[in-house]
């Protein structure tokens, strides 16, 4: 219980304190997943309306795919991207094992899916109505996808805050190939998971509930966005 | 119509402008991220009396224990070599070493550390001595398998006792040094631990410590990593410093080969290995632990 309760202490004076080592972690988890979100969007975004809107050989087997790979276990997909990113691997030459940059890659690998069935999903619904309108005002290809994404925005709302809540809170991928380098690679999560190792608990639980409560800005930032556009 | 297509149009360019400002966010993004961590280490790179950055793959024991993190700046400012610490168990230390991944070892697994040796993994200096500590037998205080009264100096003797009684027994099951030597007195007891009371957790030291302390199991830990842990469980020794030796724990330092791979920073290596062998480093680490555990963690014997 003592552990519980000295948390929520540390949690506040960490926060008050502006430790430094605290600041950096916080910093790399959302640049991390910050940059992999975001990557995440450019790619998921359209290949999941064009993927909504259209009708083409293949199609059930890639959703089935897609809607697979939104529960790989980052734990797979990290030791996947490590063993591709070696030394020795085929992409060994770049040395990006250990490194913020395969963290990010990783996080891609493991949020775009996410972020692609989502849109997919919430766009399949409006295809034909937006389809139609897209076609009376004579539109193309490319200009649809963007009538497409004005129409459904709010909704894409979600599939960003699902895509970085996966990633922010996730473990296993950022373990495996970013390997927890004190001041280079260590982000809250591992910090955490390390922390517990060494038996700090009250520690581990003052970061957890800092993840917590930037979870829950980020959210909130979102949630803002999603609220303006309804209205 | 017109108002239609005045209409679609203007909200294209709203889009294309949003997409342009995502763009732009994520290249500075993208800059920032190089700004970040990656630059730190380009300029160690750059300086020309130093060797970069080394990665040293260890076993959780001197991280957990805070050794490295009281020792390495002094190396790091002395040398301007940057070390990245990938602690991890010493198997898979090792296995990062084979695969050239890391460039210099700090483990305590002699059997395997051999292995290493003669597989070609090290360089030609092979491996080096840096200090050692013991292992010691924790378990809950009201000692259910009796060990303290009749067997506390004997390793063999107290792991037969706890399985005779089938007392829960908590293994690291992680290819550790601390779980090879789990298994090495194991193997002198002749017996093949299994059953509901020997708990295979596949984890860090200090978490089978936690493990140990919940559950009311024995485990086998190295001094240092029980010491820094102690105050937080209700475990107590039960068996230490057997005279027969086999609760010894040498930890060698080893500079991969770097014949595997061009990335490997063997100089820095080299560096490290003459730094932890050195006097200085070696009296840093007969000091570590003395002020707040009330004696050292680690005997330095390079």
């Amino acid at each position: 219980m003592d552990y519980i309760f000295d948390g929520i202490v540390q949690a506040i004076g960490l926060i008050l304190s502006g430790d430094p080592v605290i600041f950096e972690v916080v910093g790399l988890s959302l640049r991390v997943s910050g940059t992999s979100v975001l990557i995440a969007v450019l790619i998921g975004i359209p290949l999941g309306i064009l993927i909504g809107t259209r009708e083409f050989i293949g199609k059930r087997v890639l959703l089935r795919i897609i809607y697979t790979c939104m529960s790989l276990p980052p734990v797979i997909l990290g030791l996947f991207v490590f063993l591709i990113l070696m030394r020795q691997g085929p992409l060994g030459a770049y040395q990006l094992n250990y490194t913020p940059t395969a963290m990010i890659i990783a996080q891609t690998l493991l949020v775009t899916p996410i972020v692609m069935g989502l849109t997919y999903n919430i766009v399949r619904d409006r295809a034909k109505d937006v389809g139609r309108l897209g076609k009376t005002l004579g539109g193309t290809g490319v200009s649809n996808v963007f009538l497409m994404l004005r129409e459904v925005k709010g909704g894409l709302v979600i599939a960003l805050v699902s895509a970085f809540g996966r990633a922010i809170s996730e473990v296993g991928a950022v373990m495996i190939v970013g390997g927890n380098i004190t001041g280079k690679t260590r982000v809250m999560t591992t910090y955490i998971a390390e922390l517990r190792s060494m038996g700090d608990y009250s520690q581990a639980i003052a970061v957890g509930i800092i993840l917590l409560l930037l979870s829950l800005i980020v959210n909130t930032i979102l949630y803002q966005f999603q609220q303006r556009d309804e209205k | 119509m017109n108002r239609l297509t005045r209409k679609q149009s203007r909200f294209s360019i709203k889009t294309v402008l949003a997409f342009c400002l995502s763009m732009a966010l994520l290249f500075s993004l993208f800059a920032c991220g190089g700004g970040g961590g990656v630059t730190e280490t380009e300029e160690v790179d750059l300086a020309p009396t130093a060797g970069g950055t080394i990665r040293l793959a260890t076993t959780t024991s001197t991280k957990d224990s805070g050794l490295l993190d009281a020792i390495l700046p002094v190396f790091e400012a002395e040398t301007g070599i940057k070390v990245e610490v990938i602690s991890v168990g010493s198997g898979e230390a090792m296995a990062l070493g084979e695969s050239g991944e890391a460039d210099v070892l700090l483990v305590h697994s002699p059997a395997a550390e051999k292995k290493f040796v003669e597989e070609g993994h090290a360089d030609a200096t092979g491996r080096k001595d840096v200090m050692f500590n013991d292992f010691v037998i924790i378990g809950p205080a009201s000692d259910p398998a009796g060990i303290l009264t009749v067997a506390s100096n004997d390793a063999v003797a107290t792991f037969a006792m706890i399985a005779g009684v089938e007392a829960t027994f908590i293994s690291r099951n992680d290819n550790s040094g601390t779980h090879s030597k789990e298994n090495s007195i194991w193997e002198k007891t002749g017996i093949t631990p299994d059953g509901a009371w020997y708990v295979r957790a596949g984890d860090g030291m200090g978490a089978v410590i936690a493990m140990a302390n919940e559950m009311l199991g024995y485990t086998l830990a190295d001094r240092a990593t029980w010491l820094s842990n102690a105050a937080k469980t209700e475990l107590i020794i039960v068996c230490e410093k057997d005279p027969s030796n086999i609760l010894y724990n040498q930890y060698g330092v080893i500079c991969v080969n770097p014949d595997k791979d061009t990335n490997i920073n063997h100089e820095g290596a080299v560096a490290f290995q003459q730094w932890i062998t050195s006097p200085a480093a070696q009296k840093l680490i007969g000091e570590y632990g003395k002020a707040e555990f009330g004696e050292a963690l680690f005997t330095p014997n390079a």
